[in-house]
């Protein structure tokens, strides 16, 4: 099999991954990430995706899917069920993200969350001079259509990191074109458009 | 007594005896039921499709509902009728006889070739109601028992809808490392109050029929046909939705153009009911449909396990793929989202498909495109990681 092509930061995710091992992706979408993870790292992935229809394309390409959202059904999980959970550009839509990521990080040995940055220059520019809501292609929803209720900065992620004594393994952050950036953090914080962490408890 | 077993049968069960396999279990080692009594020798009636291949890798089990048989994919040897499940067992189907050995076995307690209330005990006197009450794992125990009569370690897939899915939750969790993927389709964990309250109904109906005669109508040459007949015709409300309904009859009446101002069948829904109740006591026997909705009203399998669902499938290494449809509101999704939750509890390996339709309870058994396009995907998917080749 030649490696397919999935979308960059889910290629960054998916390199975060070793082979062989147990993966759970919450809101896993149409299962992208999770077919790669299967075919090309032999890892024992499951998912969970709010969208019935996204649940029914994934089982129907023979992914391990149910219906579920991380707010209400990582609980149900045992602790250290998986090597990874994954959450990928969806911890700004949670209803208690901390709590999401102290589940995440009880049923995972480690957790990969990535995330749009809200404090990226195009925000921040948006909301100073155009006295409007960021509109912007990784937050492209208008106020008040917007699933994304806790959104954060890439400092603020690591407030809370810091604050939750979790720690960060890795942090790489993003451009405009998805491409990862290396700058001081103070720099990434204003230029990085999204950025993936790998945690795992202290 | 193979020679009891063998004795006297019911018309109908002589015909389906003549048109599928079966074997007689039990006979050096009964089989020890829940209820306490050992039963044996007893007979499993049972059907097979397609052929097992070198590595007995590719036999699939399908688990019947209450009130169907091992008469899958064929004509039915007593109503002439196809198959009950042709939408997915068949050539070219998601379930291809060129592609898996498929086996149905008639359950413990029914009428159709398997020992329940119609046999005869070892005295050579028809069991009717002294025929041990039977329960989802006793069936399963017979089902387990002829796997082991034919040699056939283990299974690439069970599968059932309705009672049927409650006989493959028994297999994960009664023999899981026997059972390689767990299709269980409309059904429950447990048999809600609710559904109890309907199958006591439809007990009570049978039992207040005067043909019946405390069981024994076969002594007397009767049948309890009216009885049984309305126990299926409120059975036969629950496994259709009310849009179902409406859409199919509305308020229409049946051979006539205006209200009779009587007691016939004015409204079609009526006519169409008293069909069913009638045909249906035709193939079906009054005792052992007492006895497999008491099968079904005892299953609780969080029970058996602790009081916690996840305890019956703790270190499962069983594929699960779960179904629900959107308007069954006999087992609601939300019994199947329960089994999901235990099953994550146990970090198990599962899917679930909640299939829109507004056909109820009956649509596992129609044609539902969305369920036999993902379920093939899960089969894919499995077959793949077991290794089976598409043709044995």
């Amino acid at each position: 099999m030649t490696a397919a092509a999935i979308r960059v930061d889910l290629q960054l995710i998916a390199d975060m991954v070793d082979p062989a091992t147990r993966a759970l992706d919450v809101g896993c979408g149409d299962g992208s990430l999770l077919a790669y993870l299967v075919n090309f790292k032999r890892v024992d992935a499951r998912g969970m995706e709010l969208s019935q229809t996204g649940v029914n394309a994934c089982v129907a390409n023979g992914l391990s899917v149910i219906q579920g959202d991380a707010d209400a059904d990582l609980r149900d999980y045992p602790d250290d069920a998986f090597d990874y959970v994954i959450l990928s550009q969806t911890l700004q839509a949670t209803r208690e993200p901390r709590e999401v990521l102290r589940q995440m990080l009880r049923v995972g040995k480690r957790a990969i969350v990535s995330f749009p940055n809200f404090a990226h220059w195009q925000v921040r520019l948006r909301l100073v001079f155009g006295g409007r809501m960021p509109e912007t292609p990784s937050l492209p929803y208008k106020w008040y259509d917007t699933p994304n209720i806790h959104l954060c900065s890439i400092d603020d992620f690591r407030g809370l990191c810091r604050d939750m004594g979790v720690r960060i393994e890795r942090a790489i952050v993003l451009d405009r074109n998805s491409k990862p950036i290396s700058l001081p953090p103070l720099v990434a914080n204003l230029l990085g458009e999204q950025a993936v962490f790998m945690l795992r408890r202290d | 007594m193979e020679a009891a077993i063998d004795k006297p049968l019911a018309d109908a069960e002589r015909k389906a005896l003549a048109r599928c396999r079966h074997a007689v279990l039990g006979v050096d080692r009964p089989l020890r039921l829940d209820c306490g009594v050992e039963l044996g020798p007893y007979r499993v009636a049972y059907q097979t499709y397609g052929t097992l291949n070198a590595d007995k890798s590719n036999a699939v089990l399908i688990c019947h509902a209450l009130t169907l048989d091992q008469f899958v994919a064929e004509e039915h040897p007593v109503t002439g009728k196809e198959g009950w499940w042709e939408s997915l067992v068949g050539p070219g189907k998601v379930l291809d006889p060129a592609r898996y050995f498929i086996i149905c076995i008639n359950v413990l307690g029914g009428c159709m070739g398997t020992t329940g209330p119609l046999a005869q005990d070892s005295a050579g006197q028809p069991w009717n109601l002294r025929f041990p009450v039977v329960t989802v794992a006793d069936m399963v125990r017979t089902q387990a028992a002829l796997l082991d009569h034919l040699g056939i370690p283990d299974l690439f897939c069970v599968i059932g809808g309705s009672m049927g899915g409650m006989q493959v939750l028994e297999w994960a969790a009664s023999y899981p490392a026997r059972v390689f993927t767990a299709v269980p389709i409309a059904c429950a964990a447990r048999h809600s109050a609710q559904n109890i309250a309907f199958h006591e109904v439809g007990r009570q109906a049978i039992m207040a029929d005067p043909e019946w005669k405390g069981g024994d109508y076969r002594l007397h040459n009767t049948v309890p046909a009216r009885g049984l007949s309305v126990a299926r015709m409120t059975a036969h409300i629950t496994y259709l939705s009310e849009q179902a309904l409406q859409r199919k009859f509305g308020r229409a009446l049946q051979d006539r153009d205006a209200l009779g101002f009587g007691f016939d069948a004015d409204f079609q829904v009526e006519s169409y009911l008293r069909y069913q109740g009638s045909t249906f006591v035709d193939r079906f026997d009054a005792n052992s449909y007492l006895y497999i909705t008491r099968a079904m009203d005892y299953f609780d399998l969080a029970a058996a396990h602790g009081g916690v669902l996840a305890n019956a499938f703790k270190g499962t290494p069983t594929r699960f793929c779960l179904f629900s449809f959107t308007s069954d509101w006999l087992f609601p999704t939300r019994e199947s989202r329960e089994i999901v939750h235990a099953l994550n509890a146990a970090a198990a390996n599962v899917s679930f498909v909640e299939v829109e339709s507004d056909k109820g309870h009956d649509a596992f058994l129609l044609d539902e495109p969305e369920m036999f396009r993902t379920l093939a995907g899960f089969l894919k998917g499995a077959a793949a990681v077991r290794g089976l080749k598409d043709v044995p």
